[in-house]
């Protein structure tokens, strides 16, 4: 099913009045260190049918701001400011007011699918719920409505499913059904607070386009609420770049994305890696936003930008635009940027440079030794059933046969969408196991014949950095107990552990003395970094890191890649790179494998893969993923798959991905057969390059 | 979900089983029946008291496992046997049970409905004077035992009634045997019932509040009650039908098994105000080296336990979609 996306912006029509406009909002928090300043003047306005982007890191403003709008900000916070919707001012309204707005003017959808539904009530009722609220329907009537709204969000067999609980509903269809409920009642607005950041990018492709369908169906305006400027990019019509409690761009999407006038707005369109290129680093924004607690006077940006003057710690500058263009932005020099002879935007942020190849690096791929083998790695789980009895009812084939291989001074990205089996295969190669089926080799050693002793002594040469930074250290140890702790369990001596914390915690960008203090004192990419310091400490050949950076804003995840990237060259080591974010391992992975249901479906050189992908699963992966740029947005043609991953526990006959599959649909009968019987073996397309389809046939999606 | 019921109550049953037997032997073994009879006075010949001991299955001198078979196969025809004074266990059973349901539906009504509404009310205004003032009271009275509360509700009451001049608050037993009247003794049983009642009452309320203030406030800041209220509902409607709905299910097990559990055990409240329900039960005829009643007590404590752990896999499984078995 191939769908061309419908062209955003349908030119508002400037004539029409706003219908909802925010004005100097202003929403301050009480907390012991005195007040929280999250919002700090907010103004923006939306006619119907328009998108307007709100873009943002943490703690930029963003949500509060549009709880605000809602009025659901907590008791305990002052809000001032105006919020009229349809030109009535709904700010200070009381609850009784604010829930004839709620749902019926204003439809919500929020970021987390999983939690934003009451678990103990089917989603028909809650939807049935929704509608009974603003209209007078009976019960069976809102029902049917509901069945209707249900399958205008796309839920296959709507009648049925309507009495389905929250739990019986993947993350994407419970997404799909808050949609339903935000546009129940044909709202006039509907805000989405990063609708798609916990979804897999084939299934926020899907979610985006449902909302586009609503949006179509209601003719609502669309407040979207991201950090993900890709996602922005095709589908807003104006964008409003937000950083410290402030807007600090507006304009439309062109004006924003191509001559970008605040350093903020450049810094984290460069600092994104992307899909279209792999060329140069990353630039990083250095510092990390100021706390909103007592900002200093100025520009809250001036410590962290590159072209800061004096005068930029004086005032905060406000939102002003030149005569006759509409981009304001919130920066003295702004219109300097740009201007013939003036600054140029593209290099207002020094490029870091790239690491120096290693030695190995430089030899020919094939001249090197192989870090890591895996030779058709299986690992299935059995399906119980029964108490007290158990019985084996099924196989949950989480890596059913896989083969990799990772060489020296080599990056292999391994992608797929969640429950593809990603983790399954890191756990393993992990725990070096002996039983089930394939071999893993760790620098030549078969593990399945080590004894206990060398088995840990082979772990000193794989360690591993995990996702969630705040989650994977111990929040009751100093950074240096944490770093001393892998030191200890392999014998070092105290002496040189004590020499060995300042040298780690140099090696990742910290300074020495931050060995006394405790996890929390730490930002998020400051945690990371520590991460990859226990890591490094017994000085390992393989690291494996799974999705090193998805838990940072983009800004901070530019500085941690460009450290992975250059700790690799410095020490030679090999990375073993987990993730689903698709533009982050084109930039850092050498190789790259795509996994589907426990298979490794497409393997190769990352360039190939990528500008080439032949497997129509990696087609549709890749054309699904945003790019922070909307001409190109505009025109690209998503591949949408059909539905949600199968489950590993019922794989389909012949080829795992048939029943998704774009090109299955459009095959002749005879090739047809031949996927539902055969299942397809990786073939090699080109030199190091091979896909797991028996019709497979390079695409370019990018 | 009817299989799985019964598969329950066939585990259940086994445990009842031997439960109610260890009960029988360890009574059997430890208590001696007859030091009631040798305590006599005029102390009955040697010959009676045997004779009358075997008549009861009472004998310390017949073998612990043959006096085990009688109890057994009586117990299977629904003889629960004789007591020490040879009256029908059977009699005294169903009178006591009688007392006790009397005296604790009530109150555990009460306790457990209050003590909900206590703690999601304390959730809901954390920190402010409502919430504060029950948390204290709370801990206040978890931090007594309950026979002080018991009498010290007794001396207010005799105190009360000083001052009042005439006896207002009654403190002992379940009715007063003056009264006539259908109404009259109504209004008897009702006033009897004050004390315990609050007693009962108070300390249920203490313990569960805290139990359901600390599942509220996970629930309060949960994004479904955001979405509840995004969709238009009212703060408060959004707070009871999404909220404390939610709230409710931790606690249901716990509540379920200590209101069941409470009709054996509420041994202090009906002695402290001469209930003669389960409770005393158990405690008197320990003392009176009774063993069918104590094996009784303990048969009806097995089956309660039966009782509560299948009411609260049913409620349970009717409050939350998601533990259904499909």
């Amino acid at each position: 099913m191939i769908e061309t996306r419908p062209e955003p912006g349908r030119a508002p029509a400037a004539a029409t009045a706003p219908v909802l406009e925010v004005e100097d909002l202003h929403v301050t928090f009480p907390s012991e260190a005195g007040e929280v300043q999250a919002v700090r003047g907010v103004s923006y306005s939306v006619r119907p049918g328009e998108v307007l982007g709100i873009v943002g890191e943490s703690g930029s403003g963003k949500s509060v701001s549009s709880m605000a709008v809602l009025g659901l900000l907590p008791e305990s916070a002052s809000v001032r400011g105006a919020i009229r919707l349809g030109g009535r001012d709904i700010l200070g309204l009381g609850d009784r007011e604010m829930s004839r707005i709620r749902g019926r003017e204003i439809g919500m959808v929020f970021q987390d699918p999983l939690s934003a539904l009451t678990p103990v009530y089917s989603i028909g009722t809650q939807i049935v719920e929704a509608l009974q609220i603003h209209q007078d329907l009976s019960k069976e009537a809102a029902r049917k409505r509901a069945i209707e709204l249900l399958d205008v969000v796309g839920i296959p067999d709507p009648n049925r499913r309507v009495d389905a609980f929250p739990h019986e509903f993947s993350g994407g269809m419970r997404q799909r059904a808050m949609i339903a409920m935000a546009i129940a009642n044909d709202p006039k607005v509907i805000i989405a607070d990063e609708p798609t950041t916990a979804l897999d990018v084939t299934i926020q492709a899907q979610v985006l386009d449902v909302l586009k369908k609503a949006q179509d169906v209601t003719g609502a305006a669309i407040v979207m609420i991201t950090h993900d400027l890709g996602v922005i990019a095709g589908f807003a019509d104006r964008v409003m770049v937000m950083y410290a409690g402030k807007p600090v761009e507006t304009g439309t999407v062109d004006q924003v994305y191509y001559t970008p006038r605040m350093p903020y707005t450049i810094g984290l369109l460069g600092s994104i890696p992307r899909l279209d290129n792999d060329g140069g680093p990353l630039i990083p924004i250095e510092g990390t936003p100021p706390s909103m607690v007592e900002l200093p006077p100025g520009c809250p940006f001036a410590a962290r930008c590159p072209i800061t003057i004096d005068r930029c710690l004086e005032v905060e500058p406000s939102l002003v635009a030149p005569e006759g263009v509409d981009h304001p932005v919130a920066c003295i020099r702004g219109y300097e940027l740009g201007r013939e002879g003036g600054l140029v935007p593209e290099e207002i942020y020094p490029v870091p440079e790239l690491p120096e190849a290693g030695p190995q690096e430089r030899l020919p791929r094939a001249e090197r030794a192989a870090v890591l083998e895996v030779d058709d790695l299986v690992k299935h789980f059995p399906l119980m059933k029964g108490a007290v009895f158990k019985r084996r009812v099924g196989t949950v084939r989480a890596v059913d046969g896989i083969s990799l291989e990772i060489r020296e001074g080599e990056t292999l990205g391994l992608v797929g969408e969640s429950g593809c089996g990603k983790t399954t295969t890191l756990l393993e190669i992990l725990d070096l196991p002996t039983g089930q089926g394939g071999t893993i080799s760790v620098l030549g050693k078969d593990t399945r014949h080590l004894k206990r002793a060398d088995r840990k002594a082979l772990r000193r040469d794989v360690q591993v950095v995990f996702q969630d930074p705040m989650a994977s250290l111990d929040a009751r140890m100093p950074v240096g107990d944490i770093l001393a702790e892998p030191l200890e369990t392999h014998g070092w001596s105290k002496d040189r552990i004590a020499a060995r914390i300042p040298e780690l915690l140099e090696l990742v960008g910290l300074k020495p003395d931050h060995a006394d203090r405790y996890p929390q004192e730490f930002s998020g990419g400051q945690r990371q970094r520590i991460s990859i310091a226990r890591a490094l400490a017994l000085e390992p050949k393989l690291v494996i890191l799974d999705e090193p950076v998805s838990a940072l804003d983009v800004s901070i995840q530019a500085g941690v890649l460009n450290l992975l990237n250059d700790l690799k060259a410095r020490l030679g080591l090999s990375y073993l790179f987990v993730a689903h974010d698709l533009s982050v391992v084109r930039h850092t992975a050498d190789r790259v494998a795509v996994m589907y249901l426990g298979r490794i479906v497409e393997v190769g050189e990352t360039h190939k893969v990528f500008e080439a992908p032949s497997h129509p699963y990696t087609q549709a992966l890749l054309s699904a993923v945003p790019l922070p740029d909307p001409h190109k947005e505009r025109e690209r043609r998503r591949i949408l798959l059909t539905g949600d991953l199968p489950s590993p526990a019922d794989v389909p006959s012949g080829c795992r991905f048939r029943n998704r599959c774009p090109k299955f649909a459009q095959l002749d009968e005879a090739k047809a057969q031949q996927c539902r019987d055969e299942d397809p073996m990786l073939h090699s397309l080109a030199a190091d390059h091979s896909a797991a389809c028996h019709h497979a046939a390079a695409l370019q999606v990018v | 979900m009817g299989r799985f019921l019964l598969r329950r109550l066939a585990n259940y049953m086994v445990l009842v089983i031997v439960a109610s037997c260890l009960a029988y032997f360890l009574a059997a073994l430890s208590l001696n029946p007859r030091s009631n009879f040798e305590s006599k006075n005029p102390r009955p010949p040697e010959a009676v008291i045997s004779k009358t001991l075997q008549e009861y299955n009472l004998d310390p001198h017949t073998p612990v496992f043959e006096r085990f078979g009688h109890w057994a196969a009586d117990v299977a025809t629904g003889n629960l046997g004789k007591n020490v004074k040879g009256g029908s266990v059977n009699d005294d059973f169903g009178r006591r049970v009688g007392v006790s349901v009397r005296l604790l539906l009530i109150s555990t009504l009460l306790g457990s409905l209050g003590g909900v509404f206590l703690g999601a009310w304390g959730a809901i205004r954390q920190y402010r004077f409502f919430d504060r003032f029950t948390t204290l009271g709370s801990f206040f009275v978890l931090a007594m035992p309950i026979f002080v509360i018991a009498i010290s509700l007794e001396l207010l009451a005799v105190n009360f009634n000083h001052a009042a001049g005439s006896t207002v608050l009654q403190y002992t037993g379940e009715y007063d045997p003056d009264v006539n009247g259908f109404w009259a003794q109504l209004l008897s049983r009702f006033n009897h019932l004050i004390l315990p009642t609050l007693t009962l009452v108070l300390v249920q309320m203490a313990t569960y509040s805290r139990y359901q203030r600390n599942t509220m406030l996970d629930v309060l800041g949960s994004d479904f009650l955001r979405t509840a209220r995004a969709k238009g509902l009212r703060r408060r409607t959004a707070l009871i039908k999404h909220g404390l709905r939610t709230a409710v299910l931790p606690i249901v097990p716990l509540l379920v098994y200590n209101v069941v559990l409470l009709f054996t055990g509420a041994t202090f409240t009906e002695k402290i105000f001469n209930w003669h329900g389960m409770g005393e039960w158990l405690v008197d005829s320990i003392n009176t080296n009774d063993t069918n009643s104590v094996a009784a007590v303990s048969l009806f404590t097995a089956v309660v336990v039966l009782v509560a752990g299948l009411l609260s896999d049913v409620i349970y499984a009717a409050l939350d979609p998601r533990v259904r078995v499909s």
